[in-house]
């Protein structure tokens, strides 16, 4: 299998005008992705993973370093990369039916075949009757279902996913993974998928990415040697027990190293930034 | 619920509403007709004479209406009606051509905003009926000149509110266009004018009070015809009753303004949760 998604040592510094100061988000990320993968990547709270998504769907410029799709350097959007946003970023003034149209316009894909894809979605991701409803007479996980369809209605080749199921109940989850695992096979995605849940990013991945505390770096590729299809009763499986303890342990360690640079960083902070106050 | 508690709560703003008004108006035709002097009479005894007040000085809503009838039917006012308005509507439609695309301008691209900004602030700090004697030297005392205070008064609030609706633009929202790779006048179009609207009517509704004292206090100052003319020469002339007129239409022309642009408002805001109080 052909490599579809590179990243080539990635450093990311975001940059505070308010305080002047730098903050290294991603240090050095070399990643390569082949096509029809599913990558999970998971690691502590403000590792970077957000910002990395952003960096391959092309919103955000690295600082250093670059990325590959199909051995092209990488430099805005494009449409064979779509993005489902952590915080479901659905415009206010648009029903649920309008936002999932919303990519296709930007496309100028008709309105016709427009609305019949983008009503399939929308039943897909289970909210029909719920097309003319404005966002906020959605609930939490609604609005990320929406997201969702906004998404995959583009049809892209690459998926790029930041917690897209962390505002469901456990039960819409499943059926939640079971229809992006169908969508992946069957239309043959590179799918890079962001989550906090360890066993649901063994159960969708073929391969799961642990980054460390920020500054991102990858602290760990595991390979999960899984073979697909997978039942659910797959997540009660010794093989997949101990996979999801050995990315547990991992991740414990980094989440441990963030606690202590934050109680060492506040010690610092007595001194008081300048602009800490009165 | 009794049938006329329902009708009451179905109509209670407009029952309110009126009620008050009605007690207002019936206290102050009382005042000038004496009715509260001779009620309190026997009370206050002769300090009660206080509460009788000269037509001449307060008129009353039967004077006012009176007056009125006679403005329209023998059809002076008409003109006043007609130059007032014209003065309005030249200068605020100016105002929003000019004020609205300069401002949406402005918040976009930073470099415009910075060129027009020391405009702006001195003329938003600047009463602008200062700048009457000039304006008056430079375009006469016809309409222009009230046009151009009206314009000049409504263009300020118009202009820095779509600014702000621009900059409170919810960047994530740019970034989904972005992501989905909009092209810059479908992210205006679709991102950034819908986000700015709210901003746009408070200006509108702003701008509409400002281009009203600008009509006012401009054909006070200077004019041959006019609401606030006629105004004027009444007063000069003690004819509270004609004044009182000038007035009240000045009032319900701006009440109705600001009812349209209500009603706008909701027509642009249904994607917006309803909040406050419901009563
Ligand atoms: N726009 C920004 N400006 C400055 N710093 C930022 C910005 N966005 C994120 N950061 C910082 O970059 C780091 C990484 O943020 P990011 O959102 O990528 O984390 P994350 O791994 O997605 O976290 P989470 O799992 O909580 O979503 C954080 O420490 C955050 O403070
Ligand atoms: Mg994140």
């Amino acid at each position: 299998m052909p490599v579809k998604l590179e990243a080539q040592r990635i450093c990311l510094e975001y940059y505070q005008p308010r305080t002047g100061r730098r903050l290294l988000a991603l240090d050095d990320i070399d990643l390569a992705i082949m096509d029809g993968e599913f990558v999970s990547i998971v690691g502590p709270s403000g590792c970077g993973k957000t910002t990395f998504l952003n960096v391959v769907d092309g919103l955000l410029p690295a600082t250093s370093g670059r990325i590959l799709l199909d051995g092209k350097v990488v430099t805005e959007p494009g449409q064979d990369r779509a993005m489902v946003f952590q915080d479901a970023s659905l415009l206010p003034w648009r029903t649920v039916l309008g936002n999932v149209l919303y990519g296709l316009e930007c496309q100028g894909i008709g309105t016709r075949p427009a609305r019949q894809r983008a009503q399939h979605f929308i039943e897909m991701v289970g909210l029909q009757g719920f097309e003319h409803h404005y966002p906020y007479e959605l609930s939490g996980g609604m609005q990320q279902r929406a997201n969702l369809a906004r998404a995959l209605v583009m049809d892209p080749q690459v998926l790029l996913m930041d917690e897209p199921f962390a505002a469901l109940d456990a039960q819409t989850r499943e059926v939640m993974q079971e229809e992006l695992l169908q969508i992946w096979r069957q239309a043959k995605k590179t799918v890079l998928f962001i989550t906090h849940q360890i066993n649901e990013a063994i159960y969708l991945s073929d391969r799961v990415i642990v980054f460390t505390t920020r500054p991102g770096r990858v602290k760990q590729s595991v390979t999960i040697d899984i073979e697909r299809p997978r039942k659910l009763a797959v997540k009660r499986d010794p093989r997949f027990l101990q996979l999801e303890d050995f990315v547990w342990n991992l991740i414990e360690d980094e989440v441990r190293k963030t606690m202590l640079a934050d109680r060492s960083s506040r010690g610092s902070a007595e001194v008081g930034p300048p602009d800490s106050g009165v | 619920m009794p049938l006329f508690l329902r009708f009451y709560l179905e109509r209670e703003r407009a029952i309110l509403g009126t009620i008050t008004v009605v007690f207002f108006l019936c206290f102050w035709e009382g005042l000038t007709r004496g009715w509260w002097a001779d009620l309190l009479g026997p009370v206050l005894g002769s300090a009660a004479a206080r509460w009788r007040i000269s037509p001449i000085f307060l008129s009353s809503p039967t004077a006012i209406a009176r007056t009125a009838i006679r403005l329209f039917s023998a059809g002076e006012i008409w003109n006043d009606l007609r130059v007032s308005g014209l003065e309005f509507l030249l200068g605020f439609v100016l105002a929003i051509a000019v004020g609205i695309p300069a401002g949406l301008a402005a918040g976009w691209y930073r470099r415009f905003c910075f060129a027009i900004e020391p405009f702006l602030s001195a003329l938003n700090a600047t009463p602008r009926v200062a700048l009457l004697p000039l304006i008056i030297i430079w375009v006469g005392i016809g309409i222009w000149s009230k046009v151009l205070i009206v314009f000049l008064g409504a263009v300020v609030p118009l202009c820095l509110n779509a600014l702000a609706g621009v900059r409170t633009t919810d960047a994530k929202l740019l970034r989904v266009a972005r992501s989905f790779k909009a092209a810059e006048g479908r992210l205006f179009l679709t991102i950034i004018l819908p986000s700015a609207v709210p901003f746009i009517l408070t200006g509108l509704r702003l701008g509409v009070g400002r281009a009203m004292v600008g009509v006012v206090v401009g054909e006070l100052y200077a004019a041959t015809a006019g609401v606030g003319f006629m105004i004027t020469v009444a007063g000069a002339s003690f004819q509270t009753d004609k004044v009182f007129v000038g007035v009240v239409i000045i009032a319900l022309a701006g009440v109705l303004m600001i009812e349209a642009l209500a009603r706008l408002e909701r027509r642009f805001e249904t994607w917006r949760p309803k909040v406050g109080a419901a009563t």
